[in-house]
């Protein structure tokens, strides 16, 4: 009898029959594509056919001035994103994890623009930004900062920033409500110890909620990266990476090339870089989870 | 300990109002937007105040783009067949992760995590020439085929969350009574697991959603098939912008989404923060 039971969960074949399916959908959709990138990006493929033309995408590429200041801007680009998604959210966190009346609805409120489809909250920035009838700019005008209408995405810098605001009102909630999660799972005792020792607020939260979210921190500092790296709507309908190139990020240039220009061979180099650097970012993080996760079966 | 001076309740909720005008001011100026006749929204600079707000918007929007019903429509078709394809796969596949002990099964479970690392951005070229092949480009299936493929991963993670806590005394018991795999399935797993699926089919539902614009302005150029993501854009016409109707139209796309999720949220976040922080 006992044999029987083991048998239960030991059939692999079983195991396997089951995940078939949807590994095999897999291997289609993403994997091989995956791989075919690799090889188109050797290739001069356009739509009329293709040649294979050895590292000539590559070279281009790497030697042109345009695609190492893209490079550079992404970085940039993502840094400030990133920590002011991490610090927005933190804020956040702290503020409505306060035992307070209301908390539960704001909870909610906090997350629709993770949930609505970008491409729609998009259309609602459009409006904000918006240089002569848009509510910033007639708040800047009327309080006298602005000495006129001022497009927002019109200007480099100001495009820079605005489509980083937006992308930071997209990751924020997410953040958020991550932080919330992992503060909640913090052990009460440990709270009330050091409030029977007299630590106040402030030293309550540096010396305990901080060091016992800090996975969570750096679990989220790492998908925020991912994900901001691979943040392609917002820039596309506020400024299709315009004006002169200012907001073209890695993701924003690949999707130029291969698709806007139908260049599938210089879109795949272009495609690769991605690849790779996404390959690190996941490298790390599933590297941090396993030894998060080993601490946690340790102790 | 938790008691807060009128002081610190003051500087909270201050916080919190900031916090809070910064996620909603995109949505409450959509709204009011939405109400106001468009020669007051082409006052520059900005007019806070309007005397003759109406709803009148949301009933010219469908005649400004006729269209609009069968772009909300599409979206619903694209998301619930992508929903219902993904749950087709996830299921089985959940069910194994949670049940079997198998080769591979933890690095194969961190290898779909890393997959939703990559955007569909990276895999677009070799789809769009696949689908060009298949002569697929420009039909409801050029929207379906990568959608499912990108909601499979977490899908399976939630799915499997659920399935673990399903206690497996119940399923061994009935195994050892001589109880078929089938049985086992049809009497004890699928009613205790019907809520479960409820909830990843609704995240599916709000992903597939989500995720239709990159695909369709990619896969697909034809107006029936367009999804409201992109088809909000035809408010976009050649003189001007209709900022109140295209809002309201905006308004009137997001809501099945925010609703669904405002819904099961708490399903939903419990599942997905269990996933990603503790694993």
């Amino acid at each position: 009898m006992n044999q029987k039971l083991k048998s239960y969960t030991a059939q692999t074949y079983i195991a396997y029959a089951l995940i078939a399916p949807a590994a095999i959908y897999i291997i289609l959709i993403v994997a091989w594509p995956l791989l075919e990138t690799i090889r188109l990006s050797f290739t001069n493929s356009s739509l009329a056919g293709e040649d294979y033309v050895g590292l000539e995408n590559y070279q281009k590429m790497f030697s042109s001035k345009k695609f190492n200041g893209i490079v550079t801007r992404t970085f940039v680009w993502m840094f400030f994103s990133v920590s002011l998604k991490l610090i927005i959210g933190l804020i956040g966190a702290v503020l409505l994890n306060a035992n307070l009346k209301g908390r539960s609805i704001f909870r909610v409120l906090v997350m629709p623009p993770w949930v609505v489809p970008i491409a729609i909250g998009m259309l609602g920035w459009l409006w904000l930004y918006n240089g002569y009838f848009g509510i910033i700019a007639g708040v800047g005008m009327r309080t006298g900062i602005l000495d006129g209408p001022f497009g927002f995405l019109a200007y480099k810098q100001s495009a820079f920033i605005s489509t980083i605001i937006a992308d930071v009102w997209v990751g924020t909630p997410m953040v958020t409500v991550f932080f919330l999660a992992a503060m909640q799972g913090v052990p009460r005792d440990l709270y009330e110890a050091a409030y029977c020792d007299g630590a106040s607020r402030w030293d309550r939260f540096f010396k305990i909620t901080l060091p016992q979210i800090t996975p969570v921190i750096i679990t989220m500092s790492l998908l925020s990266a991912i994900w901001t790296f691979n943040s392609f709507e917002i820039i596309w309908i506020l400024t299709e990476g315009g004006p002169r190139g200012s907001t073209t990020t890695l993701i924003i240039d690949t999707y130029k090339q291969a698709l806007g220009n139908y260049k599938f061979g210089r879109g795949a180099a272009r495609a690769v870089v991605v690849m790779i650097l996404l390959m690190l970012f996941a490298g790390f993080y599933l590297a941090l989870l396993a030894r998060i996760n080993k601490k946690i079966s340790h102790e | 300990m938790n008691k807060y001076n009128p002081f610190e309740k003051i500087l909270i909720y201050f916080g919190i109002f900031v916090f809070m005008t910064f996620i909603l001011l995109p949505f409450v100026e959509m709204f009011y937007a939405s109400l106001r006749p468009l020669d007051h929204l082409f006052r520059s600079p900005y007019q806070f105040y309007s005397d003759d707000l109406s709803f009148w918007a949301y009933q010219e929007m469908w005649n400004t783009v006729p269209m609009l019903g069968r772009y909300i429509f599409n979206s619903f078709f694209l998301a619930s067949c992508v929903a219902i394809l993904t749950l087709i796969f996830v299921i089985p596949a959940a069910y194994a992760y949670a049940r079997f002990k198998f080769p591979a099964k933890n690095t194969s479970l961190y290898l779909l995590l890393a997959i939703n690392m990559f955007s569909g951005a990276v895999i677009l070229i070799p789809l769009y020439k696949l689908l060009r092949t298949l002569g697929l480009l420009n039909s409801y299936q050029s929207m379906i085929i990568p959608g499912v493929a990108f909601l499979i991963p977490t899908s399976i993670w939630l799915l499997k969350s659920y399935f673990e806590k399903i206690p497996i005394d119940l399923e061994e018991a009935a195994f050892v009574d001589g109880a078929s795999r089938v049985q086992i399935l049809r009497h004890i797993i699928a009613p205790l697991s019907t809520p479960g699926l409820v909830v990843v089919g609704i995240y599916a539902f709000i992903g597939a959603y989500a995720q239709q614009f990159l695909f369709a302005i990619t896969f697909n150029q034809k107006k029936e098939y367009m999804p409201i993501p992109t088809g909000l854009y035809e408010f976009i016409g050649y003189q001007s912008v209709k900022w109140n109707e295209m809002m309201a139209a905006a308004l009137v796309g997001m809501l099945p989404v925010l609703l669904l999720f405002i819904f099961l949220q708490k399903y939903i976040v419990e599942g997905l923060t269990a996933g990603a922080v503790k694993n």
